[in-house]
């Protein structure tokens, strides 16, 4: 079996975000990046798949400057075989991500893809779809497990996707409950935050993650023109919040939460 | 010269970060008030790699070079330097037999603890010998192909849970320095009594006992180099684990520093963040200089190690200068907090009493004075 596994390098979340002055992006300087966090639960999910198979292989895949082998070698030392680098000078819009990574599962050919369900960086979450809807493949978004993340189950590292003849099981995370859908292989499959705790990059992983190979690519090697379909105006952010502010008694808050608020 | 770490040092060190700031840190205080024993966080320790981190590949182990290992130990130790004592343990014991082992004896003595979970304890320190640890009187006496051993050791880390003891001991105690051997005694053999755990003030994490020897017998292949080699083998891995003593000590201290500065963005008095009074900031500002300064020497000591220089007096800097700032930055931290900091409820008390504990093992920071005397008197 082989899998298939976007990894993106985003700027790490829990750090303060400025964004520039004239509103085109945020500051860069000194800003920390890791691997995507669904990604990483995306390269645990394959590789939990391809050891409950007993054999297959991992790729992952970045888009991204020569910096993102970075994230990629984070993959590799968790357990991913090998990586291939689509690389960019500028950000590309979810569109021609999609659309590059297509071109690189027509070359790859792998059973499975799984990406995260967006990244955190921007949070677009649409190339999942998108590149589905490219390969005319089936897909199943937001993929979640049963079980708790506490259960034995988990603690076992059992997958939770469900692969068996020519299919994959996918319990989705739907408003108000699960969803159970059946995909033929070869799908698209994009992961919520409940389907796995990734594991850690071992020592020894580090070590060997080294050694192997990263293919590097270029969109004119792909035949993809990632010219952007979406332009990002400005960014802004978001309002100060405004202090708090204490009331004495009950029948004030009532009264300011539908005089003032008008919630009530 | 050139102070950047490679991209595979970034990504060791950052993998210890990870484990010690999610696996480690949030047990850290049920582990100081039980005094367990964290087998089950060592466990997950070293399935990950992060101990036996200097065991060549071609005994099992990673092969890490010294300033790699200290990068890792700093951010295990920042975690909990108790548990990171217990897990750093193996390769002070495993040390002496790299050291002064023949390849059969590393393939016996330290290719097993590359395979499972084991520990080893280093067994210098005596009730009667501390800082004067040539005037040891565990004694060793040849009968036949084994020698018997007699005595006392004192405050043997891991030797609670220990499967394998590097004893020093003497065959001709009259030869002073020139009569310490050193042997490697493989599980509990008969006559050796282990001691109940020590209550101690801090880095209660870490086991720490005392070790009997009554007529424990050694078979001669267990001998590490020959008669009277024990003393340069004890002193040659003391100068290598220096720095990773050194790097315990830059971690707990930064943990302090971190609690600090955040307490100090955090509490109000006079009606703004105390982090606003420069008296606050000089502190602030000296926990990082002298940190810095401390983790410089540490690495330019394990960097000496790995270029197989003699690095007798740069470990000695860096193991008392890095001691001596952790007790300085964690006392700070302490001020810092106010009140709060005397009490359990908050992180940096434990961090104080922890620090305390490496101004004195291996080597208190008087001793480290006097090696670095008498490199500068030599000659
Ligand atoms: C928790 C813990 C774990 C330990 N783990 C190990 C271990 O795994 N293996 C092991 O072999 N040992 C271990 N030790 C022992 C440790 O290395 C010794 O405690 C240390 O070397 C000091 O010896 P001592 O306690 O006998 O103090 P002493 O030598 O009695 O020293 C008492 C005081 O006198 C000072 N002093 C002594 N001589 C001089 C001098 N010439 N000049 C100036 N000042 C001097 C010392 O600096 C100290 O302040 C451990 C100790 C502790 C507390």
């Amino acid at each position: 079996m082989k899998i298939l596994c976007g990894v993106k390098r985003v700027e790490d979340p829990d750090q303060k975000i400025k964004v520039n002055p004239d509103g085109s992006w945020i500051a860069l300087d000194g800003i920390n990046y890791k691997p995507n966090p669904y990604d990483e639960i995306a390269v645990e999910e394959a590789l939990r798949l391809k050891e409950a198979h007993g054999s297959g292989e991992v790729v992952v895949v970045s888009i991204g400057g020569e910096e993102s082998v970075t994230e990629m070698r984070h993959a590799m030392a968790m357990g991913a075989d090998r990586g291939i680098l689509v690389k960019v000078s500028e950000r590309v819009d979810s569109d021609a991500a999609a659309r590059l990574l297509a071109k690189v599962v027509e070359r790859e050919k792998p059973d499975l893809v799984i990406l995260g369900r967006q990244a955190v960086d921007s949070d677009q979450g649409q190339t999942g779809q998108l590149l589905a809807e490219y390969l005319g493949w089936g897909q199943a978004t937001f993929a979640a497990k049963f079980e708790s993340l506490e259960s034995e189950e988990e603690k076992a590292k059992k997958p939770g996707l469900q692969v068996q003849d020519g299919k994959v099981r996918v319990i989705r995370e739907i408003d108000g409950g699960l969803e159970v859908l059946d995909v033929e292989l070869p799908a698209v499959v994009t992961t919520e935050l409940r389907l796995n705790h990734p594991r850690y990059a071992s020592l020894p992983g580090i070590m060997k993650a080294k050694k192997k190979p990263v293919e590097e690519l270029t969109p004119a090697d792909l035949g993809v023109d990632v010219t952007p379909k979406v332009k990002i105006r400005k960014l802004s952010s978001p309002p100060e919040r405004k202090a708090g502010i204490k009331v004495p008694d009950v029948a004030t808050l009532v009264e300011k939460l539908r005089n003032e608020a008008k919630v009530i | 010269m050139n102070f950047e770490l490679t991209e595979e040092q970034i990504a060791l060190r950052d993998a210890a970060r990870k484990f010690a700031r999610e696996v480690i840190a949030p047990v850290a205080a049920k582990y100081d008030r039980t005094g367990e024993f964290p087998y089950e966080v060592i466990s997950k320790g070293f399935e990950l790699g992060l101990m036996n981190l200097t065991v060549p590949a071609e005994y099992g182990g990673l092969g890490l070079s010294k300033v790699d290992q200290v990068l890792v130990v700093e951010e295990l130790a920042a975690g909990c330097v108790g548990i990171a004592t217990s897990m750093g343990a193996n390769d002070l014991a495993l040390l002496p037999i790299l050291i002064g082992g023949t390849p059969e004896q590393k393939e016996r003595f330290v290719r097993p603890f590359t395979e499972k979970l084991r520990f080893a304890s280093f067994c210098l320190t005596e009730p009667g010998a501390g800082s004067d640890a040539a005037g040891l009187s565990t004694t060793a006496v040849r009968d036949g192909d084994h020698y018997v051993l007699n005595g006392t050791k004192m405050w043997i880390t891991n030797g609670g849970v220990a499967e394998q003891y590097t004893v020093f001991a003497t065959v001709d105690k009259a030869r002073g320095h020139k009569g310490i051997t050193c042997f490697v005694v493989e599980g509990r053999p008969e006559g050796l009594g282990v001691g109940k755990p020590e209550d101690k003030l801090g880095q209660r994490a870490s086991n720490t006992v005392q070790l009997t020897f009554d007529n424990v017998r050694v078979p001669v292949e267990n001998r590490i180099g020959e008669e009277g080699d024990g003393w340069r083998i004890a002193m040659a891995t003391l100068d290598q684990s220096r720095p990773m003593t050194a790097a315990f000590a830059v971690g707990v201290g930064r943990a302090a520093m971190e609690h600090a500065i955040a307490y100090a963005k955090e509490r109000k008095q006079f009606g703004q963040p105390i982090a606003n009074f420069q008296a606050i900031q000089f502190m602030l500002a000296d926990m990082a200089t002298e940190l810095h300064a401390a983790r410089l020497l540490t690495l330019e000591a394990a960097w000496l190690t790995d270029a197989g220089k003699r690095s007798t007096l740069v470990s000695s800097h860096a193991k008392r200068f890095a001691a001596d700032t952790a007790m300085k930055v964690c006392t700070d931290a302490v001020q810092i907090f106010g009140g709060y900091g005397y009490s359990k409820e908050y992180p940096v008390e434990k961090l104080f009493r922890d620090a305390k504990l490496i101004q004195i093992y291996e080597g208190t920071s008087q001793i480290q004075r006097l090696v670095i005397a008498r490199e500068l008197l030599r000659g």
